[in-house]
């Protein structure tokens, strides 16, 4: 069944495809862009208050924190930017991302419902309650998105935040209720200061994820044309809204049990990246994937020098610069009058 | 065969009331709706009256003619008072805030008023230090903390309103951004504080009707009700904004101004409530969905006095029953926000279109 399924789609999409063989890769501005990801790689490795040259222990310690986190900030941005383009297709909307339709909020309920549930739980036990959690949230989204017809793009978002203030503030309903106000506060701000070895792992979860998109890359674009389309080409619609949702579920799931809230890169890095390069889900991803890596990594950096030799959450930085370009992109799409 | 049809019609006819066949231009569809909301309001602000008496009198540790009772009724005076200023506010601004924007699921605490106010506390302490912070009191401090939040929203509403590419939802939407960026501004400001001044920021951070900064109250309530007087007397050109722009402007109303005019009123409505008791995210929603449902008019006339005894009632009964019934002090405006939550996504997902 699947077989069949790709082979028709393969068919169908063959005129695209003949296009996509122009559209290589590996030109040299995506060279380029991950050579400037590399570097701050290397830089975020080098950057801390520990002397890792002078100290007898430095290099071990390199290998306990520093790699560990250059790792989980590199997984952690190319995850969420990419969450923020398969939502943002299979809405059609190109204001959707986790922070905006409240996602981030049902993970952080997910967490509270399992320290709730289970005294001292593990990190696999939270995981699974924010992906759990995350999962509902996302799917009463589409269905509520499904049924409305829609007088504008951008009562979207704003009905997501809405929804995501109800949920947030049933979590501090909890919270206050049972005293656990902290674990809310924690999580709420995304921080990669205590990734370490043995704390970050389950990011690698996210390369499993990022695979299965690639793989589904062009049935996701299919799918994104709307039900009716879609369905006419040959693809399950349903199926595929469900399988989107799980891998988006998953990614914000793990992200928030293990780092926390990252606000705003699943909007601002799909669209900088549309607004350069048009909308093909396939040859966009890797750029995604980059650009993400690159943000994060970059606001991490300030997080961690802006105030040596303590650090900020990186969560704090990227709100703000991400609230200044997406307020950015808004004001840049209503001049080309292309807002409606 | 003919005859049954029309028999039938006009039995229907006559059935669904009189209001339908008479031409009017009374507010109310029939007399029944109409006498249906006069019950409802009076039921309302009776209920309302008699929790804040409850509220005033009830379970007082001093007997009655003990000298000291007067002041613990003066005391708890102030809470009823903050209730009342709430309740005016909240529902005054939600109310022509849903009917501006042509979208009964909004509320303008949407625009960020809270991230302001809470930004300007934190920058004050951060820039300035403690004793900035413990300075920054009295009815200048209050004005200028109003004041600012005004400019904002005229700053918001001139820059994205006005003009050829004017859009509400593009508006209200950089607004809710805004809140956003200023709120992860303040959590970094907050982040490099010490932790002796963060309690005291945080002290000033949490609002509430029990302790609202009752030494504002001497300007900010003739504010409130002036504020409140000019949106009741707009509310005429407010009826016809509710029927869109198109419309509204073939009946000669200025749409665009009277929008902009409506939306200052809300912001001083929405900072002024914000500065005396703090944040209330889905309280006004909650009073709006139910009047709405209390009056069956579209006339803000009388939606607007049905609001507001809705809120009243609601606040007033509920710190009654919480306080001297179950007994549960702190959690009351976490659950008045809990339900008008619920009720937010009750009538989100009946929604067929927005």
């Amino acid at each position: 069944m699947p077989k069949n399924l790709a082979a028709e789609v393969g068919m169908n999409a063959q005129p695209q495809l003949s296009a996509h063989k122009n559209k290589k890769i590996w030109t040299v501005p995506f060279i380029l862009a991950i050579l400037v990801v590399i570097i701050l790689g290397v830089i975020s490795l080098f950057t801390g208050v520990y002397d890792i040259w002078g100290q007898e222990d430095g290099w071990e310690m390199f290998f306990i924190t520093r790699i560990p986190r250059t790792v989980a900030l590199m997984l952690t941005g190319a995850a969420m930017a990419m969450t923020g383009l398969i939502m943002q297709i299979m809405s059609q909307n190109k204001m959707v991302e986790p922070t905006t339709i409240g996602t981030t909020e049902w993970a952080g309920l997910g967490l509270l419902a399992v320290y709730l549930l289970i005294p001292g739980p593990t990190l696999v036990m939270r995981m699974t309650g924010a992906i759990l959690f995350s999962f509902v949230g996302t799917m009463i989204f589409f269905m509520f998105l499904r049924r409305v017809r829609l007088r504008s793009s951008l009562i979207v978002p704003i009905m997501g935040m809405m929804l995501g203030a109800v949920i947030s503030a049933l979590s501090t309903f909890v919270a206050l209720f049972f005293n656990m106000s902290q674990v809310v506060e924690n999580w709420f701000i995304g921080s990669f200061a205590p990734v370490q070895v043995g704390r970050y792992e389950y990011l690698w979860i996210i390369v499993v994820v990022t695979v299965l998109i690639f793989l589904y890359a062009n049935r996701l674009t299919l799918a994104g044309l709307g039900e009716d389309i879609a369905t006419t080409l040959g693809v399950n619609y349903q199926r595929l809204i469900f399988l989107a949702n799980t891998l988006v579920a998953i990614v914000v799931g793990v992200v928030a049990a293990v780092i926390g809230n990252i606000p705003f890169l699943g909007l601002i890095v799909p669209n900088i990246i549309s607004m350069v390069r048009g909308d093909d889900l396939r040859s966009n991803l890797p750029w995604v994937c980059v650009l993400g890596m690159g943000i994060i990594t970059l606001c991490d950096i300030v997080a961690r020098t802006i105030i040596m030799p303590y650090e900020v959450p990186v969560s704090l930085i990227l709100g703000t610069l991400g609230a200044v370009v997406f307020i950015l992109l808004l004001l840049r799409q209503r001049r080309s009058g292309r807002l409606r | 065969m003919n005859r049954a049809e029309t028999l039938t019609l006009s039995s229907k006819k006559s059935a669904s009331g009189a209001g339908w066949r008479v031409r009017s231009t009374s507010a109310f569809r029939s007399k029944k709706d109409e006498t249906r909301y006069w019950v409802l309001l009076i039921l309302f602000y009776g209920v309302g009256i008699l929790a804040a008496l409850g509220l005033l009198l009830y379970n007082n540790p001093v007997p009655v003619d003990s000298p000291s009772f007067i002041p613990v009724v003066q005391r708890r005076m102030e809470a009823v008072v903050a209730m009342f200023v709430a309740a005016l506010c909240h529902s005054f601004a939600t109310v022509a805030f849903q009917t501006v924007t042509g979208n009964r699921i909004i509320t303008p605490s949407l625009l960020g008023y809270e991230a302001l106010y809470s930004a300007i506390h934190t920058g004050t302490i951060y820039f300035f230090g403690v004793t900035a912070l413990v300075n920054f009191t009295g009815t200048g401090a209050f004005l200028f903390k109003v004041a600012l939040m005004i400019v904002l929203s005229l700053v918001l509403y001139g820059w994205l309103l006005a003009g050829k590419y004017g859009n509400l939802h593009l508006m209200l939407l950089v607004g809710i951004i805004i809140g956003a960026g200023l709120n992860s501004v303040s959590g970094f400001m907050r982040r490099m504080l010490a932790p002796s001044e963060f309690d005291l920021l945080q002290a000033r951070l949490i609002g509430s009707v029990n302790n609202a900064e009752t030494e504002y109250f001497p300007v900010a309530i003739p504010i409130v009700l002036v504020t409140v007087a000019l949106l009741l007397l707009h509310s005429r050109q407010l009826n016809v904004i509710s029927l869109g722009r198109d419309v509204a402007t073939a009946f000669g109303v200025k749409y665009r101004g009277g929008i902009i005019y409506s939306l200052i009123l809300i912001a001083l409505l929405m900072s002024i409530s914000t500065s005396l008791i703090g944040p209330l995210t889905f309280f006004g929603f909650l009073v709006a969905q139910l009047s709405y449902q209390a009056a069956s008019t579209f006339d803000h006339r009388y939606i607007f006095p049905m609001a507001f005894g809705i809120g009243f009632c609601i606040l007033t009964s509920a710190y009654f029953l919480l306080y001297h019934v179950f007994d549960a002090h702190t959690v009351v405006s976490v659950l008045i926000e809990l339900f008008g939550g619920l009720a937010f996504l009750i009538v989100l997902l009946r929604k067929r279109s927005l």
